[in-house]
């Protein structure tokens, strides 16, 4: 037999060669760099692209969401699984699964959008006969794909500070990544973003789920407002400029704030800069939306209710301190108010019903009709990434915190366009803002959307004993932490298997 | 003038042995006898001849004889513990016991295990020092985890290499089958060979890093057709369940400690949900085979059918089995012809084993049945549908779950020995082989089905279908040069396996499409060619010096790193031949074996692992963008490098015998060493399309010390006791995991039920694969443990992951098997029992449902619990808790049997008789609480409990 006989090949499998041998196998290929961080694999919803946990937690947002709000005062889980219990008290160790999950799906995303970025560079384009509008399209796609990985090392930058850093030029194989400093990942997450802002589209330009510009300055006006955090020194006048921009550039409020959280955020929605896509038929997994509205309702505030009759995981709900930055508790007077339960106290961690439930995420749309699900149990409702609101308030905090740019009564008429929708009326208009005013109300108005351990961070109130929360510190009244828990650790695995990692101090 | 010669071979108690080998060597002339131990050769001219008898476990007898027309005579063979002279097949090829080289035993018919045997592997359950047998549980034909000395491997396979009649098996599993093994009839097989060491495996290289085990079949008879029918007949009954509370018990639990919403959910119903789902299962297996001579030709026809239910109600196999061999021999005795066939048709009903944890944790105080909408089955509700976080009623879990397998099987191959005219020494053998099955798997389940409520029921069929395809060719040169003896065989062998697999739209019980596959098959094919070569010399009968050289291409690797090449090297001192024992009065046999060799292995990993791919995606992972939902491909994780895992083994021997051969054993030291092992690690994030990755690193060792003894206590001829004697120590140790080796590293490696993917046992380097890594408890001063409080192993001052540790493993550090058979005149009585030590085993039931949270559920339900939790009354799961890791050491009575051989039944008819009895799995004796110790995994979670089996059986011979 000769030697080729043995050059088997899989029956379905291709290479990269026949995938990008075509325009629309690039717009598939970008089609897996937005999948990348809404489902955990291409597979459906029992496969993941990471090992060493649950496909059903392998997705970006779960891990994302579990990382920015259980260990804060705005949220705890009742579920035992192993490294719950150490994030909801402020425990964790360098081992933890779920921030391993993070820092994986992170990096794993970025891995995906550079094997993108090196299957479409003008030479590859050149060699495979792919000119004209369908190169700029490309072009364009390259663009979209660099905002995701800036978007990616964002959050590592965010989280761990210090992660590894691999580009298109980082080729497959056994080569371990050199660590970046987080102030030089600071450097480079603005020069990314500012570099590609000539490709991508302009704001609410390119398709639903895509991302322009609006969503590249909304992701810079994020990342100015912490840049003291991340690189030690402020940046609140680029916040303003930036901020300003997408302000500027046609987005409005939608008209019910809990339509941004339902089935209805898809459409008419003038208050979206970017989405993750979910959809309960097509893009299955129980992460995503399907985990923010079964791990928040348990079976007595009927699932069927949040769209998912046959979900309800009674997981994750508030601490108390959650509810008390509301006039009330059941949304009267402020209509984010979105609790359920009669207890707000959380005396038992492993108790769902010690503390409010949050209904802010719900499978229906505006009717309240059940959205699109396989089994009941899967969300269609996209993820509001990045939502007009956050700008208004950034704008907000980096006037009052005194960058230039902006004035402190457009900052106030800003917040008060919040108010108002959240009042129904003008009620709860405020006529002055300070500092630690947008603490809270960026938590009134932005709670279990993946902020707060960011904001509490800047704030100085994530670590130490100056601000407390139940369990905080694993003790049920709260008690300081170190501050070297600002940024979570290099997971061991990784330590481990790439030499040229440094673990953050204090772990 | 021609003249014949017939006559009866028996045993010491008189009783005919079946398949005896009678040889007129000078003639050339043999045959082997019928089921009643007769024997005839035809076409013998008058004169003085000199017969040759032997049987497996007998000491071969020359008788000389004087043909006279029809001439008769009886031999009666002695037992020989020893066998040393028998003749054991080896890869490619056969040799003399006492000339073995390699850590090798055999096992023959007459030491299987009786009883209901149903999968070949159970026939020779703790019969083997080094070789451990566990199943599955009950099911039906169910698979066994076989394990030779521990398993070389992590992420590679750790099976051995199984040949049946010269076809090596896949080792893949078939669709729809409960284990590809329970495709072959247990009753057509003759011996099995286990291949333990280096110099014994390495022949078959690449595939042989686990050992090999080679299973022969039987073959034809000598003459007139001989019909022998074997009927077996069972009662398999649960021999313990879990012990969980009772309905009372449960009562007053929840009446004490609940609210009143969860004292007004308890029912009046006294339900024993474990005896719902089990039954007393009734098995028959019938075999009837024909064996003789037609026409100069030893054939052997066979056919079995098989009918086992299962003690889970509505599990059931139906198998209907046929062997054919035929053995010709052509050109005046130079063209040997061995043709077997053997076929199997399997038609399963497989109960919904979900139902067994069901059964454990479902309200007793519940009724089964109920009016309502889903099948009028009692469940849980949450509004008008199931509660989700309810285990389901587990009666309804089996009625209204319809799961069918069909599964077809061939495996049949011609081998083809020709002894050279003008050099007999020389034989040319040609093996041609094949080995195909064909699964197919419906599921229906009805849209009222609460298991599957949310989908509206489930429709689902499966379909694969496998080729195995194998020739070899080999030449074989052996001589006697005055005192030296060289035996060469040199060889070719090419194997190509191919499994299609079918994807089929599932469907609602609507009709409705639910998902629709992207592609319609896959195929998954692999091929090996390979080189291989042995020579064997021997000096004086005494020293023993045997070479063997391998060399294997798979398509599984790059062209680089394609070829793999595997040598060994073995040397034997019959040390019993020298002047100085050869007329010891107290020795029998004296032999010492020294061997090394490399074996390889790249089983268990994916066929194309090396290249460089992209996947589709499957219609449920499709993303929006626009109004459009894309399809796309997904780069897979992938390492070109990928190569041969390789293991090392050294391997010291002693095989002994006392007394005439009366006492005899063998006592093996090995050492193991496996490098570039094929294992799932984490790579430095950002490598690679995946944080893990299948690629070779690491190393693990296995250090182990066999012996075996086996003792004829008394050998008389009415009374006859045999003892045998086997113990392994083993230990399995991973001494690296990394590409920069680091003794912190570890990698999951089994999850518990429970919790979301919590992760309990690891790799890790110097640890047992798969040692568990727990929380330390701290207990009171009652010695019972304190919810949550475990020990502050670094301490730091807080509990986290940073204070697990490794505590034990399921590796049982010490095997042993003991068998022993007294027969007195007709009567025999027989025994096997085995036992574990240092095994441990993680008692999930417990961790999982012996909390508070589990039997006052938040989820507005009650469940039952294992008696554990009265002991431990926590309120919240505490799954890392090495509190749940227990001391699951055991010792157990696989089998007792009485059978009494009525002989004859009449003076004037052949009708022969032999009636016996067997219970299989008597008793276990071990401080492990829950449903049994025996557990390869180390979880015990929804073990299908292994049933006490009561066997009736008739033996007949026309």
């Amino acid at each position: 037999c000769k030697k080729e006989d043995f050059n088997l090949t899989p029956t379905n499998d291709v290479t990269s060669k026949e995938v990008y041998n075509t325009p629309e196998g690039y717009k598939n290929g970008l089609a897996k760099l937005y999948a990348g961080y809404a489902l955990t694999s291409a597979q459906g919803s029992d496969a993941s692209d990471i090992g060493g946990l649950d496909a059903g937690f392998a997705d970006f947002l779960r891990l994302y969401w579990t990382a920015q709000e259980l260990p804060t005062d705005e949220a705890i889980c009742s579920w035992g699984d192993v490294g719950i219990p150490e994030l909801d008290n402020s425990t964790w160790a360098a081992d933890n699964v779920f921030l391993r999950g993070l820092y994986s799906r992170s990096v794993i995303h970025i891995t995906f959008i550079n094997e993108f970025l090196r299957e479409s560079t003008p030479e590859k384009l050149a060699e495979r006969g792919i000119t004209g509008q369908q190169a700029t399209d490309i072009q364009r796609y390259r663009a979209e794909g660099r905002f995701l990985r800036a978007f990616q090392y964002w959050v590592l930058m965010d989280n761990f500070g210090n992660p590894p850093f691999v580009t298109e030029a980082d080729a497959i194989g056994k080569t371990p990544p050199k660590q970046i400093t987080r102030p030089e990942l600071f450097k480079f997450v603005e020069s990314e973003l500012l570099a590609i802002e000539a490709d991508l589209a302009e704001p609410r330009a390119n398709e639903y789920g895509r991302a322009d510009k609006g969503a590249a300055w909304a992701l810079l006006a994020r990342v100015y407002l912490n840049a003291e955090v991340y690189a030690g020194t402020p940046k609140f006048t680029e916040a303003i400029t930036y901020s300003s921009k997408v302000i500027n550039a046609g987005y409005a409020l939608k008209a019910e704030y809990k339509d941004l959280f339902n089935y209805a955020n898809e459409t008419n929605n003038p208050e979206l800069i970017l989405s993750i896509n979910y959809d309960g038929l097509r893009g299955t997994n129980f992460g995503g939306t399907t985990y923010l509205i079964n791990a928040a309702v348990n079976p007595a505030m009927d699932p069927a209710s949040f769209g998912v009759p046959n979900g309800g995981w009674a997981g994750n709900r508030s601490r108390q301190n959650l509810p008390a930055l509301f006039p009330d508790t059941k949304g009267t007077a402020d209509k984010r108010a979105m609790f359920f339960g009669t207890k707000a106290t959380v005396d038992e961690i492993g108790t769902f019903t010690d503390g409010l439930a949050v209904t802010k995420f719900r499978n229906v749309d505006a009717q309240g009709k059940a959205a699109p699900s396989l089994n009941g149990t899967f969300s269609s409702v996209d993820f509001p990434l990045f939502r007009l609101a956050e700008q208004y308030l950034i704008y907000g905090e980096a006037v009052a915190r005194g960058g230039n740019g902006g004035t402190t009564a457009q900052a106030i008429t800003y917040v008060n366009a919040l108010r108002t929708r959240a009042y129904g009326n003008t009620s709860g208009n405020v006529n002055s803002i300070s500092t630690n005013f947008f603490i809270d109300e960026r938590a009134r108005e932005l709670y279990w959307e993946g902020h707060r351990r960011t904001d509490l961070v800047r704030y100085g109130r994530f670590t130490g004993g100056n601000y407390l929360w139940p369990y905080k510190g694993g003790d049920k009244s709260g008690k300081a932490i170190a501050e070297t828990r600002n940024i979570y650790p290099i997971p061991t695995a990784d330590l481990i298997a790439n030499p040229n990692l440094v673990q953050n101090p204090g772990y | 003038q021609t003249g014949t010669l017939s006559g009866k071979v028996l045993d010491e108690t008189g009783q005919g042995l079946p398949g005896a080998s009678v040889q007129i060597k000078s003639l050339n002339k043999s045959t082997s006898t019928d089921p009643d131990g007769n024997f005839r050769i035809t076409g013998l001219a008058n004169g003085a001849v000199t017969i040759t008898v032997s049987y497996i476990g007998y000491t071969p007898f020359d008788q000389a004889v004087t043909i006279s027309g029809n001439t008769t005579t009886n031999i009666n063979l002695k037992p020989d513990a020893q066998n040393l002279n028998e003749v054991v097949v080896i890869g490619y090829g056969t040799a003399e016991k006492k000339n073995l080289t390699g850590s090798i035993t055999t096992v023959g018919a007459k030491d299987f295990q009786k009883g209901t045997v149903t999968t070949p592997e159970q026939l020779i359950q703790g019969k083997v020092a080094g070789v451990n047998i566990v199943n599955n549980g009950g099911t039906p034909g169910g698979g066994s985890v076989i394990r030779i000395r521990g398993g070389a491997s992590l992420n590679a396979s750790n099976d051995p290499l199984i040949v049946i009649d010269g076809v090596p098996l896949s080792g893949n599993s078939i669709g729809n089958a409960a284990n590809p093994l329970a495709l072959i009839n247990p009753n057509d097989i003759e011996t099995f060979t286990v291949l333990k060491d280096a110099n014994a495996t390495a022949i078959y290289g690449s595939r042989a890093s686990n050992g090999v085990i080679l299973i022969t079949t039987k073959k034809g008879g000598s003459g007139a057709p001989e019909i022998n029918f074997v009927t077996n007949n069972s009662i398999a009954t649960v021999a313990k369940k879990v012990d969980v509370l009772s309905p009372a018990q449960f009562r007053e639990y929840v009446n004490a400690n609940g609210n009143d919403t969860q004292k007004a959910l308890l029912g009046a119903s006294n339900t024993d949900w474990q005896d719902e789902i089990y039954q007393n299962a009734f098995t028959t297996d019938n075999n009837l085979s024909i064996a003789g001579k037609f026409q100069g030709v030893p054939y052997r026809v066979s056919g079995g059918y098989l009918d086992q239910q299962g003690t889970l109600i509505t599990d059931r196999l139906k198998r209907a089995t046929g062997a054919i061999t035929i053995s010709p021999t052509l050109f005046d005795n130079h063209l040997k012809v061995d043709l077997n066939l053997k076929g199997s048709l399997t038609n399963s009903h497989f109960a919904n084993s979900g139902a067994i944890a069901a059964a454990i944790q479902f309200d007793p105080t519940q009724p089964v049945y109920a009016d309502n909408q889903f099948g009028n089955y009692f469940e849980w509700t949450q509004g008008a549908v199931p509660n989700p976080n309810a285990p389901r009623n587990p009666v309804s879990l089996i009625r209204l779950n319809n799961n069918n397998g069909k599964t077809e099987r061939s495996i049949g191959n011609i081998r083809l020995d020709y002894s050279f005219h003008f050099l007999p020494e020389l034989h040319a053998n040609l093996n041609l082989g094949y080995d195909v099955s064909k699964g197919y798997g419906r599921i229906s389940i009805p849209t009222f089905a609460a298991q599957s409520f949310a989908t509206e029921g489930s429709r689902s069929q499966s379909l694969s279908e496998e080729t195995n395809k194998i020739a070899e060719f080999y030449l074989n040169y052996a001589k006697n040069v005055g005192i030296s003896r060289i035996d060469a065989t040199a060889g070719y062998g090419y194997y190509d396996n191919a499994t299609t697999g079918y994807n089929f739209p599932s469907y609602r019980a609507t009709g409705a499409v639910q998902t629709t596959p992207v592609f319609p098959f896959g195929v998954e094919q692999n091929k090996l060619l390979s080189y291989y070569g042995r020579l064997v010399y021997t000096l004086n009968d005494k020293y023993i010096l045997s070479g063997t050289m391998r060399a294997d291409a798979s398509s599984k690797f790059s062209q680089d790193n394609r070829w793999g090449y595997f040598p060994s090297v073995g040397l034997t001192w019959r040390v019993i031949g020298e002047n100085f024992l050869k007329d010891s009065k107290v020795l029998s046999d004296l032999k010492l074996r020294l061997s090394y060799g490399q074996t390889g292995n790249k089983d268990g990993i994916g066929n194309y692992d090396y290249l460089a791919k992209y996947y589709a995606n499957s219609n449920t992972g499709q993303y929006q963008l626009g109004n459009v939902f894309y399809n796309y491909y997904t780069p897979a994780a992938y390492d070109p490098d990928l190569r041969w895992e390789s293991t090392t083994t050294y391997n010291a021997g002693i095989d002994y015998g006392f007394a005439g051969g009366r006492i005899s054993g063998s006592v093996d030291a090995y050492y193991k060493e496996t490098k570039d092992l094929l294992s799932t690690i984490n790579i430095p994030v950002g490598t690679n399309f995946s944080n893990l990755l299948t690629t070779n690193v690491g190393n693990m060792e296995v250090k182990g010390i066999e012996a075996n003894i086996n003792f004829a206590a008394i050998q008389s001829e009415n009374l006859n006791w045999d003892f045998g004697f086997n113990l392994a120590y083993n230990k399995r140790k991973v001494t690296n995991l990394t590409l920069n080796p680091d003794p912190g590293s570890k990698i999951g490696a089994g999850n518990i039920a429970g919790g979301t993917g919590t992760t309990l046992k690891y790799n890790a380097v110097n640890q047992v694969p798969g040692a568990f890594f727990v929380y330390q408890q701290v207990y009171d001063s009652n010695g019972l443990p304190l919810e949550g409080v475990y020990a502050d192993r670094n301490e730091d001052g807080v509990i986290n992951t940073s204070d697990q540790y490794f505590y034990q493993s399921p590796d049982p550090r010490l095997t042993l098997g003991f068998n022993t058979a007294l027969s007195y005149k007709k009567w025999t009585v027989s025994t096997v029992l085995r036992a574990n030590f240092g095994n441990y085993v993680y008692d999930n039931v417990s961790s999982n449902l012996g909390i508070r949270s589990n039997v006052l559920s938040p989820s507005g339900i009650l469940n039952n619990t294992g008696s554990d939790f009265l002991n431990t009354g926590f309120t919240q799961v505490q799954y890392l808790s090495d509190y749940y890791i227990k001391n699951a050491s055991f010792l157990k009575m696989d089998n007792v049997g009485l059978s009494y051989n009525v002989g004859k039944l009449s003076a004037n008819r052949n009708t022969t008789l032999r009636i016996s009895a067997n219970v299989q799995n008597v008793f276990v004796i071990s401080d492990y609480e829950g449903l049994d110790p025996e557990l390869p995994s180390g979880i015990d979670y929804n073990l299908y409990p292994r049933p006490r089996t009561y066997t009736l059986g008739l033996n007949v011979g026309f």
